[in-house]
Order: C-alpha cells, then structure tokens, then sequence
C-alpha cells in the first residue's frame, strides 16, 4: 500500500503556485464545520465527490498576505481506517488518491480542546502520513473555563507539528492558524525537489491500535493536566435526557413540537408561495397568446418550479430543528433512545433522522440516509422512507376525509376526522417498520451493524453557523430536487396535454391525452379495489407529486378548473364516490408510490435502476392489497 | 414484536469469567471498573468480522486499562447502554459490550 500511494502522489498533477489547497479533517463533533464556516465565510460551494454520494464542501479564503486558498471540508471521522463511504472520502483526499482531487498541500487536524484523547490518535495516524499538518485545538475558551491546562508547546513537540488554539464560533485564532498554514506551505515549497515525508501509513491492525492508543495515552498525560472544574452541566442534563422513561416522553414531545412547528408556521408562507404561483400561471395565460407554449410555461414550467418551492417553507422548519438537535449534543441521545425501536424493525439508529425527515418530504429524508455506513442498513432506510406520511399526502388526505368523514366528536373530545388523519399517519409508520423488519428478517438476514456513537457535550448551536448550515441545505435541496422534479414535472406536463381533444369534444381535455388514455385502459385492473375510471386518471398527473391528484380530480370532474375549488370538489365527490371508495383511495395513497421525484431521487442515491423498480413494485402491491382489503370490508360492512 | 426488543437467542454472554471478570455486557448503571480485555467475539452473531469488531470498539476508546462507567440503560431490555470510557460518553448495544471484560468495583 505505502508503494501505490507513492506513486499516486508523484503522479497527481502539481498544484497552482498561487491557490493552495488545503483539507479539514477531525473527529466528529469538534466543530470542524463551525471552523469551516469561520474560514471560508459564503465562499463555500457543495457538490458530490466525484462517483460518490457523499457531500463534497470547498471554500475559498485570503489570507492576511492576500493569498488564496482553497479549503476542504472532510467528512469527520475517528480514523483513516475507513469503514462508510464518508470516511472513505477522508481517507483517500488526505492520501491524496481520491480521484478527480488534487492532494492537498497541508492539512488541519480539527480537534475539541476538551476531549483530546481519541484525536490524538488520529493525529498519530496523520503524522504516519507525512502530509504537513496543523493542529488547532478548537472550543479552546471552553477548555480555559474548566480550567484544563495544556502544555502547547510540549504537545507540538511531541506530534512534531505547530499548534494553534482556536474559537471557530468567535473567530479567534483564525489569523494564527492561517499563518501557521501558509509556513508549512511555504516549507513545503522550498523543499520541492528533495526527498519529501515519506508516507506510511497503512491500514493498523487491532494490536497497532492499542500501541497507538498507549502512544496517545503517554502523550496525553504528558501535556495535559486534567480540569479543575470539568463540565458536569452535561451529565446532569443527561440524567433528565437520558432517563429510560422520561428521556422518551421528551423525545415524543420535541418531535410532537416539530411537527406542529413544520405544518402549523409552513402554512402561511407555502399558502402565499401557492398564490404566487397560481397568480403568475393566470398572469402568463393571460399575457401571452394561448398555444402549446404558453402552456408548457404556464402549466409546465411554473407550476413545476412552484410545486418543488412550495416545500421549502416546511423544509426549512425541518432542517432547523434538525441542526439544532444536532448542533446541540442532542441528535445523538435521540438515537440513543430510539435504537432499540429501529433496532426491533432491523432498521440502525441512525435511520432515525431520515426517517423523521421523510414526514416532510421523502426527498431529503432519502438524502440524509447517507449518514449510514452499512449499506444493507441504508438501502432498508430508503425502501421505507416514502412510507412516511409526507406533507403532500395532506392534501388528498384533507379533501377525501373532508367529502367522506363527518364532523362528529367520538368519546367526548376526540374530533372523528382527526382521528382518521392520525389513523393515516400510524399506519404509515406501523407499515414502515413492519416492511423494515419483513426486509431484515427474511431477504437481508445479516446480523445488524454495530452501534457505537459518541455522546458529545451538549452546546449552545451557536446562530450564525446554525443559519449558515441552514443556507446550505436549503440550496443542496433546491439545487438536487429541481434538477429531478422538474423535468419530471414537463414530463407529465406532456403526457397530460397530448394528443389535443378533437374539435368539438364535449369532456375534459384530459380525458383524451395519454394520461387520460392510459387511466382509462388501466381503470378495469382497478376497479376491483373500488375505483373508478376518474379515480384512476388522476393517478397518472399525480405521479409528478400525490398533491397534484386533488387539481385532477377537479379537472376531470370540471369544477371551476381546479383550482381552489375543494369545498365544491369535495361535494361533487361525495355524491359520485361511495364511502368504500374512498376508503380505499385512502388506503391507496398511504402505501402508492405515487411520486416520481422520489424514485428519481432512489436512482441517484443508490446509483442503479434497480432499488427504484423494487421500491415501486413493492409499494404498487402494498396499496393495491390493501385498497382491496378496504374496500371489500367496507363493502362487505355495507358502506358500497 | 416483542420477541424483537429482546437480545437475539444466540447471544449468551459468559456472566462470570475466571479472575472475577465480567463482560460489560451483563453490568448495571452506577457499575465502575477498569477495562481488562477487548475482543472481537462479543457472543452474538456480528455483521463485521471480529478483529473489526475489535479494531471498533479500540477506536471509540475501548482499550484495556481504560476507566469505565456505566451512565445510563434504555428503557427496552436496559438496552442500550451508555457508558463514560476515561473522558468520552459513548453509546453502545449490549451485544457489542460482550466483547469487552471488566473488572468491575468492589465485586
């Protein structure tokens, strides 16, 4: 191995005199991030490694000798020992063989001043590599206010690399620390063309671990006089937090606060995004000449654009109390809490965040299963994610309980309607885990992942970096579900809109495009689940997303368009649907894969066509079977 | 479902290991001691191989002479556990625990 690096070093292409490149590397949770936020500032651009899914994060910075530099944010890790492919990305840019990167010059090694003992470790590791290097001891105020001492320069002796205690949240330090990278830069520059750092490193065994751990453990208790007065806040906090009992009450309160959060201060905004929408859809039918182009852009192309912006509201909220739970020590703990009800499903604690993200919207719930290092563990996450009652099931939800479920009270105080939305939104849940378990238990019988995490320290996010993660993203959002979604969305555009209707037809104009025509050739394999021919049309548009299906509805019942016209919609339904029916249009829509984005974004994520063909096989059978189980039960309970 | 929330079958810990040693696997919150060994095997069926399962668990701090604490149970099976290893907070299942003796205080 050390040979094939070598080579690979002497072969990557010599960087710019002017711009060097440099690489932040670090446990996770020390602040590594926050550091690279202070450096780089909005100069930051995400993207993919290149043939990889895991989050690419470079910066530019000038330095106060007006340098450039380009900054690399790697993903954090405990070891060069690679076992996700996040660390295997860390691995391969500070070896300097990651493909289609050039090695970087020097490196920082990001370290909590608090809680040096597992980094010191890594930086043994990163010495082996010969890379020159930095240590920055960050959150070093925390350390003063526990009064921890460190013997700086002893410690630099020994890791044989310059120190520079750092604030990242404060901005202290950061001149130091750049100047200090500019010298072994420049060093390394002079010495170009003698003999550099041989590297080598190369994967430890167990028994090199616990020599490198006993390194690290003379080093450690060499420089670093314990605190006098160590953080206790966290303990006792853990001990509320942590309680086997009431830990979970919160837990269950916090998401419970989330959602009211995401789908009570969403409201407004996406209701005002909507309008502006549907206020420039009527403003372009209107000032351009009706045709097929003022369509594709009316119809395609705005109300595309406005169907992937009217998320952005709840997945904002969403991806704030997220960074907040995250930034805050207390992502972790929830894991922690969660595990063994993920566990007794098959699924990893760390499904957890996607899941819950996945009742916003399946698509960064799909993205954030990257967090995941096994990829059995990730792919069950995937599968199940679309299970979860995203927000744009509520509006079919909404419009079909509103026509069907009436507004009685059962047992007092408990809102009959209500209790068929939180009927909808359990059984979504429940399924999840029962095909997770169905998944692990019988077609991925492996044992399950270890389970290690560190439970950091818990912290106050601080805002500016808490916003500045938020920016990100929202724009990686943006920027991934626009280039699936609305493509999708013109697709669908067209299957609706040709062929024309022949002169003088007397239906809806959707009745005769393709969409319209397949509905209608499949309506018989779904009328034995209760649909009709109407039922089965609107399916087809609202494959672009479930919400769309509401607007067909209203179009293939011409009512005033479609448009904000549920409360006459939801009346004409009544009258033309049985309640049977639309039961089982309900019990369709929990299950359906009744979204293309998602599957495009399935595509992306796991690179293949074929975790998207399964998930879409799987889901089409679970909601047939279980539309036609309701719908033969209501029958048979005579509500046909 | 809940003959899922209990330790899968196969996984037997030794409760009592010769020299008053016992896996971390079968300790109570408030448990104190000193790590004496760390292995691969933890007595249940693993996804990695064991020197892995080993490497792991060195890497998170788990490394013999180490102080341990046991801080907290889950309300499931009091699994899982987390644990104070000299200064670091870590969470782990009790299966992978089993890998791990202690000498546990005062017992």
């Amino acid at each position: 191995m050390p040979l094939d690096t070598a080579i690979a070093d002497a072969a990557a292409p010599k960087p710019v005199a002017d711009t060097a490149r440099i690489a932040l590397v670090g446990n996770p949770n020390s602040g590594k991030t926050a550091l690279f936020n202070a450096l780089t500032g909005s100069r930051q651009k995400v993207a993919n490694y290149a043939g990889v899914t895991v989050e690419r994060k470079e910066g530019v910075l000038t330095t106060a000798s007006g340098r450039q530099m380009r900054v690399l944010d790697l993903p954090g890790t405990y070891s060069l020992r690679a076992r996700s492919p996040d660390e295997v990305v860390t691995r391969d840019a500070v070896l300097g063989k990651l493909a289609g990167e050039v090695a970087p010059e020097a490196l920082i090694c990001v370290a909590d001043a608090t809680n040096l003992r597992l980094v010191l470790r890594l930086v043994l590791e990163l010495k082996q590599v010969g890379r020159p290097f930095v240590l920055a001891l960050n959150m070093f105020d925390i350390a003063q206010r526990q009064g921890l001492r460190i013997d700086l320069e002893r410690l630099s002796q020994e890791i044989g690399a310059p120190i520079v205690t750092t604030v990242a949240t404060r901005k202290r330090g950061l001149p130091e620390l750049l100047e200090k990278v500019e010298a072994i830069v420049a060093a390394k520059n002079l010495e170009k063309g003698k003999v550099e750092a041989e590297n080598v490193w190369r994967e430890p065994t167990a028994s090199e671990i616990r020599a490198a751990h006993a390194e690290a453990q003379r080093i450690f208790k060499a420089c670093v006089k314990p605190p006098e007065r160590p953080d206790t806040v966290t303990g006792k906090i853990d001990g509320v937090l942590l309680h086997p009992a009431a830990g979970l009450v919160i837990l269950l309160t916090l998401l419970f606060v989330m959602f009211q959060a995401v789908f009570t201060w969403a409201t407004p905004l996406m209701d005002g995004i909507d309008a502006g929408f549907a206020a420039l859809v009527a403003f372009t039918n209107d000032h351009l000449p009706h045709g097929l182009l003022t369509s594709f852009i009316a119809d395609g192309l705005i109300a595309g654009v406005g169907s992937v912006l009217v998320f952005l509201p709840q997945i904002l909220i969403l991806f704030f109390f997220i960074l907040m739970l995250e930034d805050s020590g207390y992502m972790a703990r929830a894991a922690f809490l969660m595990d063994k009800i993920m566990g007794g499903a098959g699924l990893h604690g760390r499904a957890f965040i996607p899941l819950l993200s996945s009742f916003a919207c399946a698509i960064p719930g799909i993205m954030s299963t990257r967090v995941i290092d096994n990829r059995e563990d990730r792919l069950t996450t995937i599968l199940v994610a679309p299970l979860m009652t995203c927000s744009a099931r509520i509006p079919v939800y909404t419009l079909i309980i509103g026509a069907f479920i009436p507004q009685k009270t059962v047992g007092g105080f408990l809102s009959l309607q209500g209790l068929v939305m939180f009927g909808l939104y359990a059984s979504g849940i429940v399924s999840a885990l029962l095909v997770s378990f169905v998944i692990r238990r019988i077609f991925w019988r492996g044992a399950v992942e270890p389970f290690m995490m560190e439970l950091p320290t818990y912290r106050w996010p601080e805002p500016r970096n808490l916003l500045m993660n938020l920016w990100t993203r929202a724009r990686i959002f943006m920027a991934r579900a626009g280039r699936i979604i609305l493509p999708l969305m013109v697709l669908v555009w067209v299957l609706s809109t040709f062929p024309y209707p022949p002169e003088g037809a007397t239906g809806p104009a959707i009745d005769y495009s393709i969409a319209g025509r397949v509905g209608k050739f499949i309506a018989p394999l779904m009328a034995p689940i209760g649909f009709n021919w109407q039922m089965t049309v609107a399916l087809i548009p609202g494959m672009a997303a479930r919400e769309v299906a509401v607007a067909v509805l209203g179009t293939v019942y011409a009512v005033g368009g479609g448009d904000g016209e549920t409360g006459a919609l939801s009346t004409l339904l009544k009258n033309q649907w049985s309640l049977a029916s639309a039961l089982s249009f309900l019990a369709w829509y929990v299950f359906a894969p009744q979204c293309l984005p998602t599957l495009g974004v399935v595509k992306r994520e796991t690179n293949s066509w074929i975790w998207p063909t399964v998930m879409f096989c799987y889901m089409v059978s679970l909601a047939y079977l279980a539309a036609f189980i309701v719908y033969h039960a209501a029958v048979a309970f005579g509500l046909g | 479902m809940s003959e899922a929330f209990a330790l899968s079958p196969e996984f037997n810990p030794a409760e009592i290991e010769p020299g008053g040693l016992r896996p971390l696997a079968s300790a109570r919150r408030g448990d104190r001691g000193v790590i004496v060994r760390v292995t691969g095997v933890s007595g249940a069926a693993e996804s990695v191989a064991a020197e892995e399962l080993e490497r792991r668990l060195l890497e998170m701090g788990f490394v013999e002479g180490a102080a341990i604490e046991v801080l907290h149970e889950g309300l499931f099976g009091r699994d899982p556990i987390a644990v104070r290893v000299d200064d670091t907070r870590v969470a782990l299942r009790r299966r992978e625990a089993g890998a791990v003796s202690v000498k546990f205080d005062g017992r």
